[in-house]
């Protein structure tokens, strides 16, 4: 209940803010019997970078991979209540064709997986599977993504080289640049960074800044410095429940929970 | 570990022991020590090591074995080298002609040979004397035989069916023992055309089922009682017996559905003894594909199809090719499925040949290598010219078998080179 009046109350409070692309109302989730989230409400607005903390085990991956129905993969994961809506359209409705679902809504895993084809056919691939043959069309595509994903110039003389040969941080970029191929307006991020190196670390981070002004990102974290840098705001998870959710230097500066407080400061987690 | 050794030495060793250790060299923390569990240790491993090399020993002996005595009949002395006869040729009845002096002498000196045996046992223990003349003689003669035999097989003609039809002057038989060997002349050419055509006709029924079955086991079935069921059922099925399979084929295939004794209900016999392997060794290939790249590409928008064709099977497939083609070859060298549904002990016509519809060509039965070697091993009068016939056939046949292994390990190489992961 608290949780609820507090997102509310944050709703109220910014009402000059962008319209919110993500609403999720109530919403009840679980696997099998055991239950991942608890009434969960909501929004998430549109080219904003949005972060989701809290400490393992409280349900921010679950709720991310709500969004583009990555859960369906999961035979017992069910929602029991509550909607989710993107763009105000239900997208647990029946009418919802999944797969222009996660066209609308991209997404990049915490462990990257490059498939092991070339890098130009790693990029291609969305489009490929939408039946786009159009040589230059692809061309044009994947330098475009490998520019947004601020790769281009690492790998542009080796296209058709196995995009296993790159390092950690390249390969995360060209799963996000893959990401880009198929024109998303929305990108999650399940902790994009976690398997990368300060250096490979920062320039993902860089490109999430960069990626903000045509996108809206959601991006899962343990590392509150990169909530902090990345985000305009922050949610905190605790136990499959929202604690807290508002402007990214309030958590950090000023929270209203004193669990938000301890987890921010480092007390636990 | 090394302290509770320790431990264990100084309580289980005798003292002395110890002591003409440390006599000789100063006993440090690592020095070697005698124990028993090293005894056994090592005895263990050289039991493990004889028994790998006697398995080794006795696989190369049946290989070699075979090899030796299936050269005779493939390979000639003379240019080119190979007995294109034996591997074109229809089996034929062998028609062979002896010198019939040789032979009057030979059978001549055994008959003395029979009865000096005859007249030995007869002899009483006492009469030693004339049991050592017996037996010189009898030496003599077995030698007299040999040097005959050679003869024999130098001068003595042989020719197969066709070859004794064209015959101008048939040799007289003044001069020869005239004698016929069924199954002994000609070659094993329809047989060898006989098993390709079911290797490759059961590989591709049973790749495509077994794949399919194995694409909706993998990826699509839900985790439950029914689909343990089913991995119950086709574990089972891989241990029928595969004349059960023969028989099963023969009553569906051959009876019930009419095809008669034909390549098709061959086919799928040995389609359906290889599937329990195919299934499991695919559906374990496709498994074997980590889950980021399924997410990856479903993320992207494909289908489950598109993300199975795409992103799934062309990485599952260097694991599914060799183990299925394995699978298959070792089906393949079974008699039992093809002998009640597909095998013809002799066919004149070669498959393509004298076809009214080309439907036909799937209705009608072919000669097999295993069933071949089954005839000419069991089903006529066994005499020298049959054991030419039997390991010919069977080095064949081992050739073929081996020849389908060794390309899909090709195979897979040049498809891994292609999808690595
Ligand atoms: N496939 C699944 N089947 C059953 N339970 C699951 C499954 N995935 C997650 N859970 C459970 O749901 C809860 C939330 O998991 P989730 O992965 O969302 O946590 P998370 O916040 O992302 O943690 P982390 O930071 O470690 O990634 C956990 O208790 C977890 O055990
Ligand atoms: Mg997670």
């Amino acid at each position: 209940m608290n949780v609820n009046f507090q997102t509310d109350s944050k709703k109220s409070d910014t009402p000059s803010t962008p319209k919110a692309v993500i609403q999720a109302r109530d919403l009840d989730f679980s696997y099998g019997d055991s239950q991942a989230l608890f009434n969960i409400n909501m929004d998430i607005h549109k080219k904003e970078v949005t972060a989701f903390i809290g400490p393992s085990g409280c349900g921010k991956s679950t709720f991310l991979r709500c969004f583009n129905r990555m859960n369906d993969l999961i035979e017992i994961a069910k929602i029991k209540s509550g909607t989710i809506k993107i763009s105000d359209v239900d997208i647990y409705d029946k009418n919802v064709d999944v797969i222009e679902l996660r066209k609308h809504v991209g997404m990049v895993f915490q462990k990257s997986n490059p498939f092991p084809k070339s890098i130009y056919e790693n990029i291609a691939y969305g489009m490929r599977i939408q039946g786009i043959k159009n040589k230059k069309e692809l061309d044009e595509t994947v330098e475009t993504c490998l520019k947004g994903a601020a790769l281009w110039d690492e790998v542009k003389d080796r296209l058709n080289q196995s995009a296993l040969g790159l390092s950690g941080g390249q390969q995360q970029r060209l799963c996000i640049a893959r990401a880009l191929a198929v024109k998303p307006k929305i990108i999650l991020m399940d902790e994009p960074c976690s398997a990368l190196d300060p250096v490979a670390t920062a320039k993902v981070e860089e490109l999430i800044h960069k990626l903000k002004k045509q996108y809206t990102i959601v991006v899962v974290t343990h590392n509150m410095q990169q909530a902090a840098r990345v985000s305009d705001r922050t949610a905190f998870f605790y136990l499959g429940r929202l604690v807290e959710y508002g402007p990214t230097e309030q958590i950090f500066m000023n929270p209203e929970n004193p669990k938000t407080e301890a987890y921010v400061s480092g007390r636990f987690g | 570990m090394g302290r509770k050794e320790i431990q264990q030495n100084g309580k289980l060793e005798p003292f002395n022991l110890m002591q003409k250790n440390s006599h000789k060299e100063p006993t440090h923390l690592f020095s070697k020590r005698f124990s028993k569990k090293k005894v056994l240790e090592e005895s263990v491993t050289y039991l493990l090591r004889t028994l790998t090399y006697l398995v080794i020993v006795l696989a190369g002996y049946l290989f070699l074995d075979i090899a030796y005595k299936g050269s005779k009949a493939i390979f000639k002395t003379e240019a080119p080298f190979i007995n294109t006869q034996f591997l074109t040729e229809k089996p034929q009845t062998l028609h062979v002609f002896e010198p019939l002096e040789i032979d009057k002498k030979l059978s001549k000196i055994r008959s003395e040979v029979l009865s000096l045996n005859i007249k030995t046992k007869s002899l009483s223990s006492a009469n030693t004397e004339q049991a050592k003349e017996y037996s010189t003689t009898i030496k003599a003669h077995n030698n007299e035989i040999k040097r005959l035999d050679i003869l024999r097989k130098k001068d003595r003609l042989t020719f197969s069916d066709t070859e004794y039809r064209a015959l101008e002057f048939t040799p007289s038989l003044d001069e020869f023992k005239y004698n016929t060997y069924a199954y002994s002349g000609g070659g094993i050419g329809p047989a060898i055309i006989g098993t390709t055509l079911l290797v490759f006709g059961s590989i591709l029924i049973a790749l495509t089922m077994g794949v399919l079955c194995a694409i909706y086991l993998s990826e699509y079935s839900k985790p439950g009682r029914s689909l343990q069921a089913i991995r119950l059922s086709i574990l089972n099925l891989s241990g029928v017996p595969s004349i059960v399979f023969g028989l099963f084929g023969f009553g569906l295939f051959v009876l019930y559905l009419d095809w008669g004794v034909s390549l098709i209900a061959g086919w799928f016999t040995l389609a359906l003894m290889a599937l329990p392997v195919i299934i499991t060794a695919s559906e374990e290939s496709m498994r074997a594909i980590p889950k980021g790249f399924r997410e990856g590409s479903l993320a992207l928008g494909a289908s489950k199809w598109t993300c199975i064709r795409t992103n799934v099977l062309p990485y599952a497939l260097p694991g599914i090719l060799t183990s299925s083609i394995m699978g298959i070859a070792r089906v393949a060298g079974e008699t039992a499925p093809i002998m009640f549904t597909a095998a013809y002990a002799l066919r004149d016509r070669l498959p393509w040949e004298g076809l009214e519809n080309t439907t036909d060509f799937f209705f009608q039965g072919v000669m097999a290598l295993p069933y071949h070697i089954y005839v000419v091993s069991s089903k006529i009068p066994q005499n020298e010219y049959t054991q030419n016939m039997q390991y010919g056939t069977a080095l064949v046949f081992l050739l073929i078998v081996g020849s389908f292994a060794l390309s899909s390990i090709i195979l897979r190489a040049k498809v891994r080179k292609k999808y690595d992961w």
